[in-house]
């Protein structure tokens, strides 16, 4: 697992740099985001459907169990999280099947800022990175400057990732420059003291966005502020992640690159639990943005209970016989 | 595209379905050999494979089958409509129940991907039988007239593009309508048919009212020549349906045709571009371009051009040519030897009259017909692949300025079959939609087929409607 934080090449912050415009008023970036190309609800559903019947078997299946694997965010984000309990996440992340020592570590594990510095020792030395959602996580409904002193709380305990939540309601009454600011500014609390950032995740929760045209608009704002990682939902709403919004952020990722050379990664979350899902998803990455998006640096999965089915279809294969789940650890 | 997420194959089995070595002729709802005992093979266009062998009908063969078919209209018209529905709704379950077998067998004979023909080909098969089951009673609420009358025994001859629809979409209505037909199926394809002949056995169908005959061009010609026949329904290419019109002409039967097309798929600026990629390719490389309504012939608003063009061949390059038995395959073989070398042809003549060709890297398979998705750019309206059909999974490249200089261009063809239209502006699409002289125009959509939506062209694409309740028309003495 590479630890580090893409940073954008010289080339790439001056292709980046030459769009400062449409950012530089409410209007410019108003113009900008309703001039991107349509989405055809009926067309993108039907793609999403289609990238969905490849059958994956075999060799294919093992790698992209494995692969599935190395790119979840193992996530507890409960009230009732307790320091015991994060260890015990923390060491599933690193172990995630006892009895099959050749299984891969998990990307992250992701956690309340205040679980932060447990799971950063828990973790130390497996190169599991930590993730906190930050910003009045999953609400979002806190003055800026609460926001701002929950991220630095989290990055000065150690965060490698920041999951940081958009103001929906900014972004849904048209405030889009409110929101672009919002999401520079956590960047810029993300930073380190030695100059490096931790990495930043923007959550938009889709569901709430209701339209795909308001989606494509919501990742390239957030890319265009600074954003690592764009990311559908907070798994904490009716509906999340959705094979259709996921298609959509990777095809908003792919014309960001094209347009200014930068690479962001793409995270659902929420509502993924099968191998099966999971390996639609995989394939939608690879028929869509190809194998540079197919690892963990660039795709995450988010997921409490994902892991326990891919390990279950990875004994499957390993022995030719479904298990059942208490071959799989509870937590 | 090449990846370390290669997929493994992952072939449907053949086993569900049981081909025999050889078949006859059904007629009167028996099987029998041909009257001069004259046979010949099907092949597998993926692998040159002999499937079978079938039986080649004669003239003497098409006398008994229209004979059968005559007899069996006097009780079947009889029939009151919802005893004939009873036999639809029964033959739309069985293909149902059969699909798997019959999506199988047909991506076989054809060498269509079993993609399509287990999620597009034979749910629309059964959807087909299913809607004109649901017609068979309310015939008098047709807006025909209070009681039409069927028009007798129809001789119908189908392509090899799409086997079984094009079965359905003839027999399905004819039955309806308390018609008997004679079916002839491509020489290439006709499998399928005659394990649909089966079906009609299973479903306990009235001897006769159903007539299989197999066999090359000749055996259309004494069907479709034959004083017996009422009714001529004709799917295929524009050539052949001239000269079945002649063959027609000054008889009393009735005619329909539905021929070639060189439909005009336009983009403008402000499509929904993933959509419009996603429009393209299903529209032209859908069926490898075996599809008489493709969109062949992009015409893209040259503002958008480059960009279009690049995602365009991005989604290329992800096409995945091959086995079309294999669950992931996109593209399958080309039917038969003889269509691609026209494909050949008609593709180096458009790089010889300057075109650009353009065709993402696959490997094709060493045996069998194939014919890698190709793009030509810089295309005009002089150039041949922008006139004629391809039939073929090539794509034509045009560009325009203005909505008037599309609808010019798109009209500009000797075909009429389809067209469509690509942009976020609703009054836009309609004005088109009224410009453009196509049977059928789809607006940011390509390629979609319901059984209640009448299809059917303009001009040399060929005349009359199937689908839908205008679908009726042709099968009734109205």
């Amino acid at each position: 697992m590479p630890t580090t934080v893409p940073a954008y090449g010289k080339e790439a912050a001056g292709r980046l740099a030459s769009m400062a415009d449409v950012t530089a008023s409410d209007g410019a970036l108003r113009r900008f985001l309703h001039g991107l190309p349509g989405v055809d609800a009926v067309g993108l559903q039907a793609r999403a459907a289609t990238l969905g019947t490849r059958s994956i078997k075999t060799t294919a299946k093992a790698y992209a169990i494995d692969l599935a694997i190395s790119m979840i965010d193992l996530t507890t984000l409960e009230g009732a999280d307790t320091p015991g309990k994060v260890r015990a996440l923390c060491a599933k992340g690193i172990n995630p099947d006892p009895l099959d020592r050749t299984t891969p570590k998990v990307a992250a594990i992701c956690v309340y800022p205040d679980m932060v510095a447990t799971a950063k020792e828990a973790l130390t030395g497996s190169g599991i990175h930590v993730a906190s959602v930050a910003t009045a996580f999953p609400a979002g409904r806190a003055a800026l400057p609460v926001k701002l002193a929950d991220t630095r709380d989290a990055v000065a305990a150690g965060a490698d990732e920041i999951d940081m939540v958009i103001d929906r309601g900014a972004f849904l009454s048209g405030r889009y420059l409110s929101v672009f600011e919002e999401i520079k500014q956590v960047k810029e609390t993300c930073r380190r003291e030695d100059g490096s950032y931790a990495h930043l995740k923007v959550i938009f929760e889709t569901g709430e966005l209701q339209t795909y045209d308001n989606v494509r608009r919501v990742s390239w704002l957030a890319m265009l502020a600074g954003a690592d990682f764009i990311k559908t939902s907070t798994g904490k709403v009716a509906v999340n992640a959705t094979p259709p919004v996921t298609l959509l952020m990777l095809e908003a990722v792919r014309d960001f690159h094209a347009t200014t050379g930068v690479q962001v990664g793409v995270k659902p979350a929420g509502g993924i639990r099968t191998t099966k899902d999971a390996l639609k998803y995989l394939v939608m990455v690879n028929e869509t943005v190809g194998e540079e998006w197919l690892t963990a640096d660039w795709f995450r999965f988010g997921a409490s209970s994902l892991l326990n089915d891919l390990l279950m279809q990875r004994q499957k294969l390993g022995t030719g016989r479904y298990s059942g789940p208490d071959y799989v650890t509870v937590d | 595209m090449s990846s370390a997420f290669e997929y493994a194959p992952a072939p449907e089995s053949r086993a569900v379905v049981d081909i025999a070595p050889s078949y006859g002729l059904f007629i009167d709802g028996e099987f029998a050999d041909a009257a001069g005992g004259k046979v010949f093979k099907t092949v597998s266009p993926a692998n040159e494979e002999v499937l079978s062998e079938v039986a080649q009908a004669s003239a003497e063969d098409v006398d008994r089958a229209v004979k059968a078919a005559r007899k069996a209209f006097e009780k079947w018209s009889a029939l009151p409509g919802a005893e004939r529905a009873k036999y639809l709704f029964r033959i739309a379950r069985l293909i149902q129940e059969r699909s798997r077998e019959l999506a199988v067998l047909e991506s076989l004979d054809n060498g269509k991907p079993i993609r399509e023909s287990r999620d597009s080909d034979l749910p629309l098969v059964a959807a087909h039988f299913f809607y004109y089951a649901g017609w068979a009673d309310k015939l008098g609420h047709a807006g025909y007239g209070a009681d039409p009358k069927p028009l007798g025994v129809a001789g119908q001859v189908i392509p090899w593009n799409f086997p079984l629809l094009m079965l359905a979409w003839k027999i399905a209505p004819a039955l309806a309508c308390g018609n008997t037909v004679v079916l002839k199926p491509a020489e290439t394809t006709p499998l399928s048919a005659l394990f649909f002949a089966d079906i009609c056995r299973q479903a306990g169908l009235p001897k006769g009212v159903v007539n299989i005959l197999t066999g090359d061009g000749s055996t259309g010609a004494e069907l479709v020549a034959h004083p017996d026949v009422n009714k001529v329904a004709f799917t295929g290419s524009t050539e052949v349906g001239k000269a079945i019109a002649r063959t027609v002409a000054g008889t009393d039967k009735k005619l329909t045709l539905e021929l070639g097309g060189k439909a005009a798929n336009i983009v403008f600026d402000d499509a929904p571009v993933d959509q419009a990629v996603e429009g393209i390719v299903n529209g032209i490389f859908f069926n490898q371009g075996h599809v008489c309504c493709a969109g062949s012939r992009l015409l893209v608003q040259e503002s958008v051009q480059d960009e279009l063009l690049d995602a365009l061949k991005r989604r290329m390059s992800t096409l995945r040519v091959g086995d079309p038995l294999d669950k992931n395959t996109d593209i399958g073989a080309i039917n038969s030897a003889e269509q691609l070398a026209r494909i050949k042809a008609l593709a180096d003549a458009g790089e010889s009259e300057g075109a650009e060709r353009w065709a993402p890297a696959c490997e094709l398979p060493d045996s069998g017909y194939w014919f890698a998705p190709t793009l030509f750019t810089g295309v005009t309206q002089a150039h041949r692949i922008a006139q004629e059909e391809i039939f073929g999974p090539v794509l034509s490249v045009l560009t325009f300025r203005t909505p008037e200089e599309a609808v010019a261009k798109a009209n500009n063809t000797p075909y009429g079959l389809s067209a469509g239209v690509w942009t976020e502006k609703g009054s836009r699409i309609l004005w088109m939609a009224n410009k453009l002289r196509a049977g059928i125009v789809w607006s940011n959509t390509f390629n979609k087929f319901d059984p209640a939506s009448p299809f059917g062209g303009y001009k040399e694409s060929g005349f009359g409607r199937e689908g839908g309740r205008h679908g009726l028309e042709a099968y009734l003495d109205v």
